[in-house]
């Protein structure tokens, strides 16, 4: 009897120490998984030392008060957070849908003649800088979500365009010759011999556009448009850190993580074959 | 199978009109290999390119089996030609097997029967089928890419084959072992195989006829032998090269050259029987056999003259036999190494079947001046 209560003690204390210890491992296998992978010590120190520096930050920013004052901001952030998304989402999905299509068009044979001169024009588009680029748009459209969304579609669109048109030139032309001597229409070679091939090249592109695209949504709030720049700006005017924070960190993790998910479809929608990746 | 009529392309530049293709008229008979040779520039890869109208003519007419296909649509026409590049052109992004099935896929093809092909066809090139089918083009050598292409512009079975230089890029090792592969594999196939080449002697190799491009005009279409016997001019004479006279010693296989039911002597021969028979054929060597009839050994005229005992006792080994399936470039190169006047002619067994004598190779390449 009394053993049977200490065993079923035992077994209860095994359950609650299970899932801790298996997360222990797992993290541990993990450490060792990337250790082997990466076979680089000083890479592993330096993240342990990022990390480290992390927690402390943590540390510090909850005892000086500041993390404290970001969750506060709670309601706000999530407002704007909204907001900084339907910008990211719209503006950058129209600059897939037009820039895409642009850039294959561009490529093929009978656009050649045009594609050399927009391409000059497009490149040169990239060494605007994306506030001026907001400026342009609100000395056109006026102020509001509308200009913003438009300027970081024009900003977002030139990489995407630019590499979408250089991925499909770069694809052998034996490769199309091939394909056209076994009899494919030039729809079937698009689809199943350009695209394919050009697909890495059209992801870089696609992961800059985002890039520019997320850093530059900050700046949407000067022409009236909100979003996550509101905090930071307000905070740097009103000298409150925390406020500042509570803009600043989510926009540096959303940028982190859609260049995270942007790579991670690279690497699985990218065909094996011709994936650097894999 | 293939015929062109008056087939004719002129190229529209800024500098003027260039004519790569001049009035050209030929017929590729139905299983045959025709090897459109020349210099680069010379017209053969644009009438080649014509016929499964990657080129549009500009004027004459194509015929397949009896088909005017100048008028068909290219795409349905290209789907019923074979198609291999030097570059191979392998899509990079497709397994083996995706390769080996995309005309078949555009033909609509049900999936499970283009996939046991592929299969098949991968043994047929003597790649293994499990180990090949689920890799991607950058996982092979080159030799295996192109043993690959060459499948895939098999898999829908087509009659006709175009091919552009299709070992042009293989190092010469790889080169030969898939020449022979490919010949082996035509043997059982039978296609009607249009083959640009810059390689005279891979036109001598593979070809059943060989047409002689320059300028964007055919200048002969003969069958290998005649090209290098009678070479039409002396552009052809320069292009097939001064040894044209040896090339021509790899389209003779030693069974056609060899003197065939030669005297033979066994062990239990005396040496008179072995000197008689030598000195009524004027032979100075004669090939001593076994039981089953393979050759053991040879007998010379200079040692056995007026010696006693048997054959079997005084012989000497045979210093070299040649196949009867090898060309005669083999077996002159063995005389020339060993130094000897005449070969014994043995088959897979090693059963001795005849012996050919560098005086009658000679003779055989003869013939066809002496005819005239």
């Amino acid at each position: 009897m009394d053993n049977d209560i200490i065993n079923a003690d035992y077994t209860a204390g095994g359950k609650r120490l299970n899932p801790l210890r298996s997360g222990i491992d797992r993290l541990a296998g993990a450490i060792r998984l990337t250790d082997a992978l990466q076979s680089n010590a000083l890479a592993s120190t330096a993240r342990m030392i990022v990390l480290g520096l992390a927690f402390l930050a943590g540390v510090l920013a909850w005892s000086s008060g500041i993390l404290p004052e970001i969750l506060s901001l709670k309601d706000d952030v999530l407002y704007l957070l909204n907001q900084h998304l339907f910008m990211v989402a719209v503006s950058g999905g129209l600059a897939l849908l037009v820039g895409l299509p642009l850039g294959i068009l561009l490529s093929r044979p009978y656009m050649l003649k045009y594609a050399e001169a927009l391409m000059q024009i497009l490149n040169v588009g990239t060494t605007v800088p994306t506030l001026a680029i907001l400026a342009l748009s609100m000395s056109v459209l006026g102020i509001g979500t509308v200009p913003a969304i438009f300027g970081l579609f024009v900003a977002t669109l030139l990489p995407i365009v630019r590499n979408a048109y250089a991925g499909c030139q770069a694809v052998a032309p034996h490769l199309i010759e091939s394909a056209t001597g076994m009899g494919m229409t030039p729809g079937q070679i698009l689809r199943r011999v350009e695209i394919p091939n050009a697909l890495f090249v059209m992801f870089a592109g696609i992961r800059t556009a985002f890039a520019i695209n997320v850093g530059t949504v900050p700046l949407a709030f000067l022409i009236g448009a909100g979003g996550l720049g509101e905090l930071i700006f307000q905070g740097i005017a009103l000298n409150n850190f925390g406020m500042m924070l509570a803009g600043a960190l989510p926009v540096a993790l959303l940028a982190v993580l859609v260049d995270f998910v942007l790579s991670q479809a690279q690497f699985w929608l990218v065909p094996k074959g011709v994936n650097p990746l894999r | 199978m293939i015929r062109l009529e008056d087939l004719t392309k002129i190229f529209q530049t800024p500098s003027g009109d260039i004519t790569a293709a001049d009035r050209i008229n030929m017929d590729v008979p139905e299983g045959n290999i025709c090897v459109l040779l020349g210099p680069s520039g010379c017209g053969k890869t644009t009438t080649m390119k014509m016929v499964n109208r990657l080129i549009e003519p500009t004027s004459g007419k194509i015929f397949i089996g009896g088909e005017d296909v100048t008028s068909k649509d290219p795409i349905s026409l290209r789907r019923s030609i074979g198609y291999v590049i030097q570059q191979i052109g392998l899509f990079p992004n497709q397994t083996i097997e995706d390769n080996i099935c995309a005309v078949p896929d555009l033909l609509g093809w049900d999936r499970k029967k283009s996939r046991t092909r592929a299969g098949e066809l991968l043994e047929m090139v003597a790649l293994d089928p499990a180990t090949f089918l689920g890799r991607f083009p950058k996982e092979l050598s080159g030799g295996q890419q192109q043993r690959v292409g060459v499948i895939r512009a098999l898999a829908a079975d087509p009659p006709v084959m175009l091919m552009d230089e299709p070992f042009g890029a293989i190092d010469p090792i790889n080169r030969e072992v898939i020449q022979d592969e490919f010949l082996r594999m035509q043997k059982e196939i039978k296609k009607t195989i249009m083959f640009v080449s810059h390689d005279i002697d891979e036109a001598v190799k593979m070809a059943d006829k060989i047409a002689i491009f320059d300028a964007g005009q055919l200048i002969q279409y003969d069958s290998p032998d005649d090209l290098l016997a009678h070479p039409k001019n002396s552009f052809i004479a320069d292009f097939v090269g001064g040894d044209r006279t040896l090339k021509r010693l790899r389209l003779i296989r030693v069974e056609d050259a060899m003197t065939k039911d030669p005297p033979r002597v066994t062990a239990d021969d005396t040496l008179d029987k072995a000197v008689n028979l030598m000195e009524e054929h004027g032979h100075i060597s004669i090939v001593m056999v076994g039981p089953k009839g393979r050759a053991r050994g040879v007998v010379y005229l200079s040692d056995a003259r007026g010696k006693k005992g048997k054959v079997g006792d005084s012989h000497d080994k045979l210093p070299v036999s040649v196949h009867v399936g090898e060309d005669l470039r083999t077996a002159v190169s063995s005389m020339f190494m060993h130094d000897e006047a005449s070969l014994a002619c043995v088959d897979s067994d090693g059963i001795y079947k005849g012996y050919v004598t560098q005086r009658g190779i000679t003779h055989l390449l003869g013939a066809t001046y002496r005819d005239q």
